[in-house]
């Protein structure tokens, strides 16, 4: 177990060493960075000053092994448009984008789950029908479209919704603050999670439906019902169980890439969140923000996938075998 | 039951925000006036001198004020500096003002000056062009400065509203004597506090996301303003900004897109504040490579004949541009330059929109069929950039020229089209805003023969050069009269636009602030957000 | 070499594949048996034709820009107040024909959808038929590039992508580049969904008793996998695939957003849409409603059609 556990941390490190590489190659084409840290007066031999300054001109092997090794110590040097280090910006970004990453993601396990299990046990009816189509109608608009619009609707029209920011926000220690605890902060929050759970709802539910439909044919389901359970024992004991495992999985990954693409969400809400940030750097050529940001969702993909492989390992007894068996 | 402290701390905080929530702390002071300001942009820092660009400029002016200030009709007027003479045209003095502190106390003097001159020519400075290098700053009493130039220069003090007065002694001391160095390992202090004499002082700053500034109640001038706090925030998409307005959730923001200007205006609470801007749109072309890049023409250049120049020009209608693209709102423009801040631009006339005389150009020129090229368009800098090229693109091909449009953000197209990206460009739109104010910046930095040692025309990108003009241009830096230089910018004016063509220029835009109808403000020509003429109702 | 003794179509042993089952009547009738997939087959059908023949069909053709002309800009649709009789569904801000420019956009559109479920699904089901059939060392190799590419959403490869074709394409213009950046970041971020299946279905497959006949009588390892393992894994992936097109439309729609889809000298039915949505307050409705419109049918249609697919392919599910 614990040399399997070693295995996967390698390969993990190896992965964020690749995630870094990569991305520090490809941003040395994104732009110039020098041309947005100044004015457009600025003479070249300025200009070529602080490129020298920034070690833009070096290498690009060299400028990217520097950047691992310092990101290896937390360090992902200093924002060349805000000169702020950027693992402060970023915490300072994080609360924001992980509070909303998780409301949004329950939101969309509290809809999804009973729309799903709902539309599985009465397959063919026609309300289940029409929740399998209107699961759909959310996703088939781009999400800014549904930003916009949900902004035009709550708040220019109805006056009820703040269209942009997080509100008030409280500091929860010295490092985190959270907009859940004040009645702005919460008004903010509604608009951009929903925008951000449509999908995920709609992935989730379909996901249950077919677990479910999957689940509800196996052998063991066979053997409850002859065994005289009840029907509703037979679906919720056993049948949504058994479903929830791979449920659970495919959000913990989803969590990830709901960071990921809260960019999106961030930007039409003028969210202070990471993505919002990451959106900018890219408009600014502000490479160490742009590289910690892909480090960081990196690192994020890396830890939940390995912690869903050690739970498979756990609750799956055969995998376990497997595992020790191949570690002698 | 042991609680670990900081579970303990947590706790403490959880109660503390319960607490909030029952007895909000939203609810303001009676009385009290924030005024909400949004921009597209993010505020890259609240050190004025790490960027030399208008937003940033203008902010932090409510922060550190220069020697001098415009006024809202534009006039310079005494500010830190009580006023100034001209002993010679090399020698400038200037007597400054006595009394006045900086935020956190430390009296203002000649001191300052000199520091904040060194520290403006210094590195990580992006305002250098404020003072000239050669040109000594001397201290002549506690309240007495001289400048001693080199070369004469009656536009010296244009750009020194921007050029505002950090104290020595808090430089000293929290080792901001440097504008923001990049190579600093530890963050540089002035690029998060800020300490000037201005009517505001800076409360925080979270970079990118908010910005909060207070009143001053020991400022040395009678506030204009009956503000007590102004808070930023960027708000970078252009539907949200205008629908934070429509709902009142904030009081002032830039720019109000055209298409949204009707429904801001028909909103009963909200206005949209328009006006001409100094900023003007034009056309350049490549006249310097041999070969035109991003083409389908071989061997030659036919931007290097006037008479494709002109047809170009000729065939693009600008006042349909202003008023379907523009919707009516910018000022079509004959020269490079405003004429709010050049007198004798009322001379000059657009040369007439006509597609037969551009095809009959075009096949002189050896182009019946015309010609395949590309256009390189910003898309997030100007008003309706991308649209504006666009419709260029559909007016040329009309006289036969087949343009492909290459839109994009403004971090690429700067990049590829400036000195760092070789100038690659073979047809492109760019705005230009003289600084000065004045007609020499724009043959400056855009019309006048590229010269990499000086930085000359160091943003003529097609490198159209006329040696006659450059030299115009630089006789009128020698001149003292306003009207004598006008009538040299004039001859210069008419040859790089009207005989050589060496431009197409299009229109200045016009500036559209959206304002709650209880906040009043002053909208200048130049853009600035001046948050010390603001009052709300 | 020798041929073969036994030619691989007679090999008996293999289960139905994907193929067999779609002749047979079973797809059809349950396709047949649900009123909303045969309207979702038909609504597909007819945008699949309106995209094909849009050139026939449009009235103007939207990508040459001398047929745009700017006075007749901003003009309401047909039926509505204002309207004029050349234009049905209404001109957006540069006097394009807004009909015509739905007509070519949904090709577009379509098009950027379609390659890049093909770039995604040829990557994916070729390393996914490596690394389900070889294991070991070059299946943990590829699965390891799976996590790596699992970090980087459509959203992020394109706006890195953006960049470097455009610096590495220098003299090319941008009109020809952009497609192939979509249909690269996009189809990127799919393969590896491709891969996963792929890989489990071919590891299962492999130690079937017909391709370890198929081995026996030394075939290739190419052949067996192309032949053999790909026509039985196809069901999954071309659910997957189905799926993945209205998700690629989509995608391509929001990278529109954020200054990375196709000019607007060219737009796609996404553009389209970044495009009206400077629209939206100031009452010019008709330039966002109708791509948006067309967008979400497409995308619907197409989701719709995958559930059926799914469902009817799924043989436990009977």
């Amino acid at each position: 177990m614990i040399a399997f556990i070693i295995r996967r941390l390698l390969a993990s490190l190896g992965v964020l060493i690749a995630v870094g590489l990569i991305a520090f190659v490809m941003f040395r084409y994104v732009g110039d960075p020098v041309n947005q840290m100044v004015g457009i007066e600025t003479p070249a031999a300025e200009r070529e000053a602080l490129r020298q300054q920034l070690g833009l001109n070096e290498p690009v092997i060299v400028q990217a092994s520097r950047f691992l090794l310092n990101a290896a110590r937390f360090d992902f040097g200093i924002s060349y448009q805000f000169r702020q280090p950027v693992s402060v910006m970023i915490g300072a970004r994080l609360p924001a984008t992980l509070e909303l990453a998780i409301v949004a993601s329950i939101l969309s396990l509290l809809a999804g789950v009973p729309l799903g299990v709902y539309s599985a046990l009465r397959r063919d009816s026609a309300l289940a029908k029409l929740f399998q189509a209107l699961s759909l109608v959310g996703i088939s608009l781009p999400t800014f479209l549904t930003g916009i619009l949900l902004i035009y609707l709550f708040s220019v029209t109805l006056g009820w919704l703040p269209s942009f920011g997080r509100g008030a926000v409280v500091p929860i220690g010295s490092w985190w603050t959270t907009g859940l605890l004040t009645m702005s902060g919460l008004k903010s929050l509604i608009m951009p999670a929903i925008t951000l759970a449509l999908f995920q709802m709609t992935l989730i539910m379909r996901l249950v439906r077919a677990e479910m439909l999957e689940v509800l044919r196996a052998d063991y389901i066979r053997f409850a019902r002859a065994r005289g359970l009840s029907e509703r024992a037979v679906h919720f004991h056993h049948a949504l169980k058994n479903t929830l495992v791979p449920v659970m999985t495919v959000v913990g990954l989803q969590l990830g890439s709901i960071v990921a693409f809260s960019i999106i969400t961030e930007t039409v809400f003028a969210w202070p969140g990471m993505g919002q940030l990451f959106l900018q750097s890219i408009q600014n050529v502000d490479i160490p923000i742009m590289a910690a940001y892909l480090l960081f969702i990196a690192f994020l993909f890396v830890i939940i996938n390995l912690v869903v492989d050690l739970l498979y390992v756990i609750v799956d007894p055969r995998l376990r075998a497997a595992v020790h068996g191949a570690s002698g | 039951m042991r609680l670990s402290l900081k579970a303990k701390r947590l706790a403490l905080a959880a109660l503390g925000a319960a607490a909030a929530i029952v007895w909000p702390a939203l609810a303001p002071d009676a009385g009290a006036k924030t005024l909400r300001f949004a921009f597209q942009g993010e505020l890259k820092s609240v050190d004025p001198y790490q960027i030399n660009e208008s937003f940033s400029l203008s902010v932090n002016e409510s922060v550190y004020e220069g020697l001098v200030r415009r006024g809202p009709d534009m006039k310079i007027q005494p500010c830190l500096a009580e006023s100034w003479e001209l002993l010679d045209p090399l020698h400038w003095r200037f007597h400054l003002r006595k009394g006045v502190k900086f935020h956190e106390g430390q009296d203002f003097t000649a001191d300052d000056v000199v520091f904040s001159a060194a520290r403006v020519r210094g590195a990580g400075s992006d305002l250098k062009g404020r003072i000239p290098a050669d040109a000594d700053v001397v201290k002549v009493d506690d309240y007495t400065v001289d400048v001693i130039l080199k070369a004469p220069n009656p536009l010296l003090i244009n750009e020194w509203e921007s050029w505002g007065i950090f104290s020595k002694k808090w430089s000293e001391e929290h080792g901001a004597m440097d504008a923001t160095a990049m190579n600093a390992t530890t963050p540089p202090y002035a690029a998060l506090h800020a300490n000037g004499t201005g009517p505001f002082i800076l409360v925080s700053h979270e970079p990118g996301v908010k910005t909060v500034w207070k009143t001053n109640p020991n400022w040395w001038d009678k506030p204009r303003h009956n503000l007590d706090e102004v808070v930023f925030t960027p708000i970078a998409n252009n539907a949200t900004r205008v629908a934070a307005l429509l709902s009142g959730e904030i009081d002032w923001m830039d720019p109000v897109p055209l298409n949204d200007q009707a429904r801001v205006n028909a909103n009963p609470d909200t206005q949209v504040l328009a006006g001409p801007e100094i900023r003007t749109i034009f056309l350049g072309m490549d006249q310097f490579r041999d070969e035109l890049g991003h083409s389908n023409v071989k061997g030659k250049n036919p931007f290097k004949d006037v008479r494709v120049r002109k047809a170009f020009y000729q065939a693009i209608d600008e006042d349909a541009i202003n008023q379907k693209v523009m919707r009516g709102q910018a000022a079509p423009s004959a020269l490079m330059i405003a004429p709010s801040i050049y007198a004798e631009a009322k001379d000059f006339k657009r040369i007439p929109f006509d597609p037969q005389a551009s095809k009959k150009l075009l096949a002189d020129a050896g182009y019946p069929d015309g010609f395949e090229v590309q256009m390189d368009c910003p898309n997030d800098r100007y008003v309706n950039d991308e649209q504006i090229c666009q419709a260029v693109v559909g007016m040329l091909a009309r006289v036969g020229v087949k343009v492909n449009l290459n839109a994009e953000p403004k971090s690429k197209f700067f990049a590829a089209i400036t000195a760092a990206g070789g100038y690659d460009s073979s047809f492109y739109l760019l705005g230009w805003t003289p600084t000065t104010l004045e007609s020499f910046n724009v043959f400056q930095y855009i019309i006048g023969c590229r010269d990499q040692k000086t930085n000359w025309g160091g943003n003529n990108v097609g490198d159209y050069c006329n040696p006659k003009v450059d030299a115009l241009a630089k006789s009128a830096l020698q001149e003292m009269d306003e009207k004598k230089r006008d009538d040299i910018y004039k001859q210069a004016w008419q040859i790089s636009l009207f005989d050589d063509v060496g431009y197409i220029p299009l229109h200045q835009q016009a500036l559209a602030w959206g304002v709650s109808r209880k906040t009043h403000v002053i909208q200048r020509p130049d853009n600035y957000y001046i948050f010390a003429w603001v009052t709300m109702d | 070499m020798s041929k073969p003794a036994v030619e691989p179509s007679t090999i008996e042993s293999a289960p139905r594949s994907f193929i067999g089952r779609l002749a047979d009547n079973d797809l059809v009738a349950s396709f047949l048996s649900s009123k909303i997939t045969v309207a979702a087959g038909l609504i597909t059908l007819i945008l699949l034709l309106a995209a094909v023949f849009a050139p026939l069909i449009a009235p103007t053709n939207p990508f040459n820009p001398a047929t745009n002309f700017l006075i007749d800009s901003l003009t309401p649709p047909r039926f509505a107040a204002g309207g004029d009789p050349r234009f049905l569904l209404g001109t957006d801000d540069q006097g394009r024909d807004m009909w015509s420019a739905i007509l070519y956009g949904l090709r577009v559109s379509l098009l950027i959808g379609i390659f890049s479920v093909l770039f995604g699904g040829a990557i994916g089901i070729t390393l996914g038929l490596i690394a389900g059939y070889t294991g070991g060392w070059i299946d943990a190799i590829i699965m390891r590039i799976a996590d790596v590419q699992l970090t980087f959403p459509a959203i992020l490869i394109a706006l890195l992508l953006d960049g470097v074709a455009q610096a590495l394409l220098k003299n090319s213009n941008r009109e020809g580049t952009a497609f192939g950046v979509l249909v690269v970041s996009i189809g990127l971020s799919f393969w590896v969904q491709y891969a996963r299946t792929v890989r489990g279905s071919t590891m299962v497959e492999k130690n079937r008793d017909y391709v370890q006949a198929a081995r026996l009588v030394g075939l290739s390892p190419a052949r067996i996998l192309v032949r053999h393992i790909l026509p039985n894994v196809m069901g999954p992936v071309l659910v997957i695939a189905t799926i993945n097109l209205a998700l690629a439309i989509i995608t391509e729609a929001t990278l529109s957003f954020l200054g990375v889809g196709l000019p607007p000298t060219q737009p796609s039915l996404g553009t389209l849409i970044r495009i009206g949505q400077n629209f939206l307050f100031s009452g010019e409705w008709w330039i966002v409603t109708f791509p948006s419109l067309t967008l979400a049918i497409l995308v619907l249609a197409v989701n719709l059609l995958g559930d059926w697919l799914r469902d009817a392919l799924n043989p436990r599910l009977k």
